[in-house]
């Protein structure tokens, strides 16, 4: 039960904003201590090559530069870059911060070059020449585990870091008592964090007192300073890591990247502050990237749409290297495979794939927008295959509350839920009914509307608890001043959140947020444009807090969302380029893309915390992709389209349309049957929304 | 002090102490060359937060860096290097441009508002603009990185249309990319800006 309180549940402003919107906040480059040199980086063109010879000659007697360093004088003097998970028999794919005989995605650091202002840095970085030696390149993951790939490295057998299996109940049972298995490969693309702050670093030395202070754009400062200690060998007391304001991070800085132990390394040589600022491009390149699962599922059921059991075959793309997490991720999906639903046996396979490409690791959701994506995706194809209702399959497969604590083949225990409920909420709140009513009349006039759904569970909460073997425990300090103010010292590092404002604890076990949104997009046929009309969220975090935070988390990433179905997919060409790797080319969602998002709640408390709540951070992120997905494939139900892979770009909508029109009696036939103005209506259409472009 | 930082290279050739890392490092850096800052500089004003500036500079720095390393004026922010994302935006005589588009010396002559320089702007007696005071009731930010120039921005789009609907603040806004709200409550924050100095009549 919440403790009573006048502030629980009430909207309020955070107390942390009015330095931030007067511009009198300190991200790290706005850090500025006295001696400041700047380092950059000089990275790999090149997705693999050996490396020659380097020659740093014309770079250390440039304007301005005070050293150059590469990677084999840093060998065994700034350990590799960490990898927090033990997958058993992952290869050690880590890393060197700076390549020694080999590059192994475009973006690698090779050097760095420390000047004396961040103009000079750059022209530096120019003028270190390195001999490459081109070796073939390989980004497709099913290519990269295939026999005859090429080896990104010499002392593997194969390019497969591993293989991860997970089965409960009765696998085999189930699919021979099947009446109807449904099939699909799907695709969730891999993605870039991109917060609106790219990374950076600033390290000072103080040498009377062996004190090393880093500012460093961060999420983990605490796990951060015992890293980058270890990594050079530094006692840990002696390390200070600071995180300032952070913009942003979305899991892209929950990690420890080398560039801050090579920035605290070289303050430490010379004496003066470094400091490192991440350029865009460098960011896009090789700041972690996201997501990155190819599924192959089947699903058993019963022809009332009852589930009965489900089979995947997961390929991750983890790229070429270990960031601190990356081999784990992909693990989460299998957890949380089975979604909201009651599923009796499951079996998941994951093979973790070593690519060309810069290393996957946590993105907002962390392997689970993967696996609802997955399950609510199947879910919609259960319904199609077994021509039953979308609604009325999620029904048939919820738990019922009094099921809970729910114990789910793939091991875990769901706290507390009631599905029944936020579908309930959302549907009454979409007007869902008259949804399809509306969807019916503008078919018959020619206009594709998609009504999409997405009921998910997502776990969350897991910092410190008992049911997680491994350390990281939260502690907080209450001292009370002579003045009688209270000051409450905790380990909760902030980066947009509201922090602040809002209370901490420590959970006993996971929680599992759930939720359900619907969400309405209208096609057009002769572009593939789709227009996002409407979307519904109701999420149910437990115990709400602060609405205005909760709903300030939903929407941010109901878009984030968006993204990934409509817009956003890290390209890599056959060359291991980075061909997505600027705003211009990686778009992402902007203000006028977005309708007004509808939000609202229920609230299941949580019984394994005193304050009963869940967590919303990610569960915008977690749950709306798919509801896009199967409003996009519900629009284009009758030209008799069935998947659509991520992201819904419009090319593919049209040659899907177009195939489907080749093949079968086109939709416009029939309706002409009834309206002999279809054509012409869709002309007009056309002229309107060009009219309200010109707007 | 701010406006000599390319001439201050005030340290001298230092021997780094090898003592702690001897076994490590074969050799020994000194400092290389001194900058040649005087050969090609340019001499500019501009007027920043109705405070005179006269700086002389590389004829290559960005706008954004003459603001945020040469005046110290760190609340404009730097998202990208394409001139999309919009973390830049300032307002130079009046209108929202992008500072990392624009070279410092094309400035000369201008008067530019940061969002230091915001509030002055509306009351001049130190209280926020509208448009600040509506990010903050409405929640219109969470990192707080695009929000400067999303703030900009929005105080623009005003002084042109004091009663924008929701689709032309979207529009309006549609040169800022924010990661973290969704853009719900930067077009709320904005509506209640507009709501707010209508009242006022300023």
């Amino acid at each position: 039960m919440a403790p009573a309180s006048p502030y629980i549940g009430r909207p309020m402003t955070r107390k942390e904003d009015p330095r931030l919107i007067q511009g009198l906040s300190h991200y790290v480059d706005d850090i500025q201590l006295p001696g400041t040199h700047f380092m950059a980086v000089v990275r790999s063109p090149y997705a693999h090559a050996r490396i020659g010879s380097i020659d740093t000659s014309k770079a250390k007697s440039a304007p301005g530069a005070v050293a150059v360093v590469t990677g084999p004088e840093l060998h065994g003097v700034i350990g590799v870059i960490p990898c927090a998970a033990q997958i058993p028999d992952m290869k050690p794919a880590f890393r060197e911060v700076l390549a020694t005989d080999k590059v192994r995605f475009v973006g690698e650091p090779v050097a760095v070059v420390v000047a004396s202002d961040r103009y000079a840095a750059g022209d530096a970085v120019d003028l270190v020449e390195v001999e490459y030696e081109p070796l073939p390149v390989v980004v497709d993951p099913e290519k990269a585990i295939a026999k005859g790939a090429p080896r990104l490295y010499d002392q593997f057998e194969d390019n497969v870091s591993y293989r991860w299996e997970l089965e409960g109940g009765d696998v085999a049972g189930a699919f021979k008592a099947a009446e109807k298995i449904v099939s699909q490969r799907m695709v969730n693309q891999r993605l870039i964090p991109v917060p609106m702050e790219p990374r950076g670093v600033v390290a000072e030395y103080i040498p009377g007192e062996n004190q090393l202070n880093i500012w460093t754009s961060t999420q983990i400062p605490h796990l951060a300073r015992t890293q980058i200690a270890a990594m050079l060998n530094f006692p840990e007391d002696g390390v200070r890591v600071i995180a300032p304001e952070v913009g942003g991070g979305f899991g892209a800085k929950l990690n420890v990247y080398g560039e801050e132990a090579l920035t605290a390394h070289l303050a430490i040589r010379l004496e003066r502050p470094v400091k490192w600022i991440e350029g865009r491009r460098e960011h896009f390149q090789c700041t972690i990237h996201g997501r990155d699962e190819i599924n192959y599922m089947d699903v058993a059921a019963k022809s009332d749409g009852t589930v009965l059991g489900i089979r995947c075959r997961v390929i991750a793309d983890l790229g070429a290297y270990y960031q601190l997490l990356t081999p784990m991720i992909p693990t989460l999906t299998g957890l949380m495979i089975c979604g909201s639903y009651k599923i009796p046996a499951v079996r998941m396979e994951i093979i973790g794939a070593l690519t060309n490409k810069m290393a996957t690791d946590a993105y907002r959701g962390a392997g689970r927008p993967e696996a609802t994506y997955f399950i609510e995706r199947a879910m919609d194809l259960v319904a199609h295959d077994l021509k039953k209702d979308v609604v009325e399959v999620r029904r048939i497969n919820f738990p019922k509350p009094k099921d809970f604590p729910y114990a789910v083949p793939t091991g875990l225990t769901y706290d507390s839920a009631n599905y029944q409920k936020s579908l309930a909420v959302v549907l009454k709140m979409s007007g869902y009914t008259k949804l399809r009513a509306e969807q019916a009349a503008l078919r018959r006039k020619g206009r594709y509307i998609g009504i999409g759904l997405s009921t998910y569970v997502e776990i969350c909460a897991m910092g410190p608890s008992s049911a997680m073997p491994a350390g990281g425990w939260e502690s907080a300090t209450v001292r009370i001043e002579p003045t009688g103010k209270v000051n409450i010292l905790t380990g909760s590092s902030m980066h947009g959140q509201g922090q602040e404002t809002t209370h901490f604890f420590e959970p006993a076990n996971f929680t599992f947020p759930f939720g359900a949104h619907v969400c309405v997009v209208e096609v057009d046929p002769e572009t593939g444009d789709v227009k996002l009309e409407k979307y519904f969220a109701v999420d149910d975090c437990g115990n709400a807090i602060n609405p205005l935070l909760i709903d300030g988390q939903v929407h941010g990433g109901i878009v984030q969302s968006v993204g990934q179905a409509l817009f956003e997919e890290a390209v890599y060409d056959s060359e291991g380029q980075l061909i997505t790797g600027e705003f211009t080319d990686y778009a992402i969602p902007r203000a006028h893309d977005i309708p007004r998002i509808r939000t609202n709640r229920t609230v299941t408390p949580s019984p394994v915390n005193p304050m009963g709540v869940k967590g919303v951070g990610e569960a915008g992120t977690i749950g709306a992709t798919p509801a896009l997905v199967n409003a996009v494939v519900d629009a284009l139900a009758p030209f008799g389209v069935r998947h659509v892979d991520l992201p819904i770009k419009r090319e593919k909508i049209w040659r899907l349309i177009h195939e489907a029109s080749k093949s079968a009696k086109p939709p416009e036939k029939a309706a002409a049957k009834k309206s002999a103005k279809a054509p012409p209506k869709a002309a007009s259409r056309k002229s309107s929304k060009a009219k309200a472009r010109r707007k | 002090m701010h406006d000599d930082y390319f001439a201050d290279l005030n340290f001298f050739p230092r021997r780094v102490n090898l003592l702690r890392l001897s076994q490590c490092f074969p050799g020994e850096f000194t400092a290389g060359p001194l900058r040649p800052e005087a050969i090609m500089a340019v001499d500019v004003e501009v007027r920043v937060n109705r405070k005179e500036h006269r700086s002389s500079i590389e004829p290559r720095l960005l706008l954004v860096h003459y603001l945020r390393d040469t005046l110290g004026l760190t609340g404009t922010h730097i998202g990208c290097e394409t001139s999309v994302c919009g973390a830049c935006t300032v307002l130079l005589d009046g209108k929202a441009v992008k500072s990392c588009t624009m070279l410092a010396a094309q400035a000369d002559g201008s008067e530019i508002t940061t969002i230091e320089g915001l509030a002055a702007t509306y009351t001049g007696n130190g209280n926020l603009h509208p448009v600040q005071e509506g990010f903050w009731e409405k929640h219109g930010f969470q990192c707080g990185y695009c929000t400067p120039g999303m703030i900009l921005a929005g105080a623009a789009l005003l002084a042109r249309n004091s009663r924008p609907s929701e689709s032309e603040i979207r529009e309006a806004i549609s040169g800022n990319l924010c990661r973290c709200t969704g853009y719900q409550h930067i077009v709320d924050a904005i509506d209640y800006a507009a709501k707010k100095m209508k009242k006022s009549k300023r």
